[in-house]
């Protein structure tokens, strides 16, 4: 496992002597496959996976999974110690403190080398916002494999991969409007007849039978 | 010679196509539905539910503890609860289901409520003629339809069966060993104050009466 | 379209097409959508195709004809919930996409798999692997016109697979047999051997379809330099499994990953030459002949002993937090699982690596320039099974 870790410290160090002025950031896998990541900056994206391409060492000429993963931004609620004055007095208050941290979409490439047979490598795109429409480089000009992956990317969460060569939708049809797997995604009450309906749909079920009775009346 | 393969290759078919007369091998096809092959012990179409003896009703092992209705993936099982009891196949009183519905055109037969119970109630049928003309009467199945004797999986998963039947034998003889032991205990507790009461309460007889 | 230039001509002009007479003046180009119902699409997939005569200018595939939202579902079943939905993706072979979905969640949670388990794996991994490579030459010959014998020979092999899987999972296709750390349940009485006899008949059967096929002047004149896909393009592209092999490049993830059993079994990889279809059709072949000896082998090898750890509970898996991608040699390329783990028991990122979709990336390269006759026999050879390309 630490030899994985080693593996990536090295990587990670290559890359910045050969592509100058890069952003690289590791995250740390903390499962137990320690497959750890780059994050990379979307300005040196397509400069960094030449590199990666075609680096002797290296050589990650495939690129096997493109995947997309939503972030949506996150509340958290921490209580405080804040020093304030109350009736002139400076005394330690509790003060509930919200942060936001605001939200964001993933690109993950898993790299894999078929010609020296190691792997994976995991490199990230991060968004700047959470907006459909987002954007980040894309990376088919370096490996073609990422095209069809990319154009599900943009299709399933929104995400603009500039530089590439036929972005549209892959799997909803083409006048479709939303974007299904991100997490705000809200999907049509188009709710049928169901005789054993759970949860969710339970919940449906009730308020339709409840406005079908209210129009009846 | 040009067309050598194709000539070999329909040697191979009239091979096939003579030897479908001689040999069973090459005869493969089941005129189905006047044929119809034997079911493969272990195959699973549709849950049903087992029940112990002739009563599907009293029998039934199933105690409403809703697992399977949390496991199933496509939420095709529905269950109320009863609000009395009834004992289950062991022999504690427990709650039946009211209600115990399975709608068949959702349910994928991935077995996982089978797995996921602990009571051995419900197990995986084979019949897989269940055509009907009303898509939701038809397909919903409901606790009567559901319900088979514990004779009937016997035939369908006889292995499978003898398990099931063996652990809960030795469930059932726990379960009573543990009522005897209990019962003699109680006896035990009861014989043992009438026991000593009679050395020291001569003079607190009263008070003693009083209690009791 | 009757006198307008056809938007196509400048992409036949980008590419060097050599235009017929009649297309150089746009006239004659033909726009054919192979929709979604068609016999030899395998499955509802749409090509839209611009034909020069019959010469393909343009092609186009639609996907998502199929699409059943499998990760999002997946997002809100528990881990265990997902597995009999990974049956439906390549619905040909469950088998080996629930090994690679257990594979990925034990990577995830650092489970350890026993000896028998892994043994049981790779007998019925292999064992999909011949029947799904017997389906495909099946098809892809009656795609070429061979209206079915041939399919109807490898079915007859199939169904004895089949009724094997039915006898140990309970199911013909849909078989949800794998668990994290092991395999649901456990061979019954007289299985294996009845798998020793099966894989004794299969080499007989084998050559009988070699001696059908193989030689035939029709198959090799339709197949033979059509669809040649280059090394570089191949890698470049991102396919995998029989497909990349074809075109010459040695990857195999079961001798690269060695993942399960796999490096006690020397079995040799094939690999092809021309990069065509033919090649492809050669190299399915050659790995069932290849299964039949890693399946005889595991047979003698296979010990007794638990199939699971017996203190793995069906419920409320809950793995820790972290993400792990599993990857597993399908018989279509490298099926992979990638997991994000947020520590509850829903996953809260589900990915299917789809080898079928990822192996169609070059198909309007391979179809430029052929006649539309080639395309069906193109697909074919891709190996496509609808339920993995739109999930």
């Amino acid at each position: 496992m630490s030899a994985e870790a080693l593996q990536i410290e090295t990587v990670k160090a290559q890359i910045e002597a050969a592509v100058p002025g890069c952003l690289l950031e590791m995250v740390t896998n903390p499962s137990v496959c320690a497959q750890h990541s780059l994050v990379v900056a979307a300005k040196d994206a397509v400069a960094v996976a030449e590199f990666l391409r075609t680096a002797d060492g290296l050589k990650f000429d495939f690129c096997s999974n493109v995947t997309g993963v939503d972030w949506p931004a996150k509340e958290t609620v921490a209580k405080v110690k804040v020093k304030k004055l109350v009736d002139g007095v400076e005394t330690e208050v509790e003060e509930t403190q919200k942060t936001v941290t605001p939200g964001y979409l993933e690109a993950v490439y898993h790299l894999f080398s078929m010609e020296l047979k190691h792997g994976p490598l995991v490199l990230r795109q991060r968004t700047a916002g959470h907006e459909v429409g987002a954007e980040v480089a894309s990376l088919t000009p370096v490996w073609k494999s990422a095209e069809l992956q990319e154009r599900e990317i943009f299709d399933l969460f929104g995400v603009v991969f500039t530089g590439h060569p036929d972005l549209r939708r892959l799997l909803m049809w083409d006048e479709f409007v939303d974007h299904p797997m991100r997490r705000d995604y809200v999907d049509p009450d188009d709710y049928e007849y169901e005789p054993t309906a759970h949860d969710e749909i339970l919940r449906r079920a009730r308020e339709h039978a409840a406005a079908a009775q209210e129009a009846g009346r | 010679m040009l067309g050598r393969g194709i000539v070999e290759g329909m040697l191979e078919t009239a091979r096939n196509f003579l030897g479908s007369y001689v040999s069973r091998e090459r005869l493969t096809t089941v005129q189905y539905p006047e044929e119809r092959l034997a079911h493969i012990e272990n195959a699973r179409s549709f849950p049903f539910l087992v029940y112990d003896g002739a009563d599907w009703q009293a029998g039934m092992r199933c105690v409403s503890c809703q697992i399977c209705e949390k496991e199933c993936p496509p939420k095709c099982i529905y269950i109320e609860k009863s609000v009395d009891k009834k004992p289950d196949a062991v022999g504690r009183p427990q709650n039946y289901p009211k209600v115990f519905n399975i709608d068949v055109s959702v349910c994928m037969s991935c077995q996982i409520c089978v797995e996921v119970c602990p009571f051995d109630a419900i197990k995986m049928d084979v019949e897989y003629e269940l055509g009907a003309h009303d898509r939701f009467g038809g397909l919903l199945l409901d606790k009567q339809r559901l319900s088979k004797s514990n004779e009937y999986y016997h035939r369908i998963h006889p292995t499978e069966a003898a398990a099931v039947d063996a652990a809960l034998a030795e469930e059932r003889a726990k379960m009573q060993a543990k009522q005897q032991a209990a019962a003699a205990a109680a006896a035990a507790k009861a014989a043992a104050p009438v026991a000593a009461t009679p050395s020291a309460a001569i003079p607190s007889a009263p008070a003693t009466e009083g209690k009791a | 379209m009757s006198s307008a230039m056809h938007p196509a001509m400048d992409m036949a002009a980008e590419r060097g097409m050599q235009l017929s007479p009649a297309g150089e003046s746009g006239v004659q180009l033909l726009e054919v959508s192979m929709g979604p119902q068609h016999p030899s699409t395998h499955g509802v997939f749409r090509m839209d195709v611009v034909l020069d005569g019959e010469k393909v200018v343009k092609l186009k595939p639609v996907f998502g004809y199929l699409h059943r939202n499998h990760e999002k579902i997946a997002e809100k079943e528990t881990y265990l919930g997902n597995m009999p939905y990974t049956d439906r993706l390549d619905y040909i072979c469950s088998l080996t996409n629930n090994w690679a979905y257990a594979l990925a969640v034990e990577k995830l949670a650092g489970i350890e798999v026993p000896e028998r388990a892994e043994y049981l794996r790779v007998i019925t991994a292999e064992l999909t692997r011949l029947q799904n490579h017997a389906l495909l030459i099946g098809f892809l010959m009656q795609d070429m016109g061979a209206s079915g014998t041939p399919l109807m020979y490898a079915f007859r092999e199939r169904e004895k697979i089949q009724d094997l899987f039915e006898a140990l999972t309970g199911s013909r296709m849909m078989s949800n047999y794998m668990r994290f750390g092991g395999c649901r349940v456990d061979a019954p009485a007289g299985w294996l051997a009845e798998v020793g006899k099966m894989v004794a008949s299969f080499p007989q059967f084998l050559d009988e379809f070699e001696a059908l096929l193989t030689g035939n002047e029709i198959l090799m004149a339709r197949t033979q330099e059509v669809g040649v896909v280059t090394r570089e393009r191949a890698v470049n592209a991102g396919l995998t499994g029989p497909m990349l092999r074809a075109s010459g490049v040695n990857y195999d993830i079961r001798k690269v990953d060695g993942y399960g059993i796999y490096n006690r079994f020397p079995f040799r990889v094939p690999l092809g030459e021309h990069g065509d279809t033919y090649d492809r059709y050669m190299i399915r072949v050659l790995e069932m002949r290849e299964s039949v000896k890693i399946l005889e082998q595991a047979l003698k090898e296979i010990p007794d002993g638990p199939i699971q750890d017996p203190k793995t509970k069906p419920r409320n898996f809950r793995p820790k937090v972290g993400e792990a991608y599993g990857r597993i040699e399908s018989p279509k390329g490298e099926l992979g699982f990638y997991l994000i783990s947020d520590g509850t028991g829903t996953p809260y990122r589900y990915r299917v690596r789809p080898p079928s979709l990822i192996n169609l990336t070059l198909l309007e390269e391979m179809c430029l320039g052929h006649n539309v006759a080639d395309i069906v026999v193109i697909l074919g050879s891709v190996d496509i099974v609808l339920g993995e390309v739109d999930r």
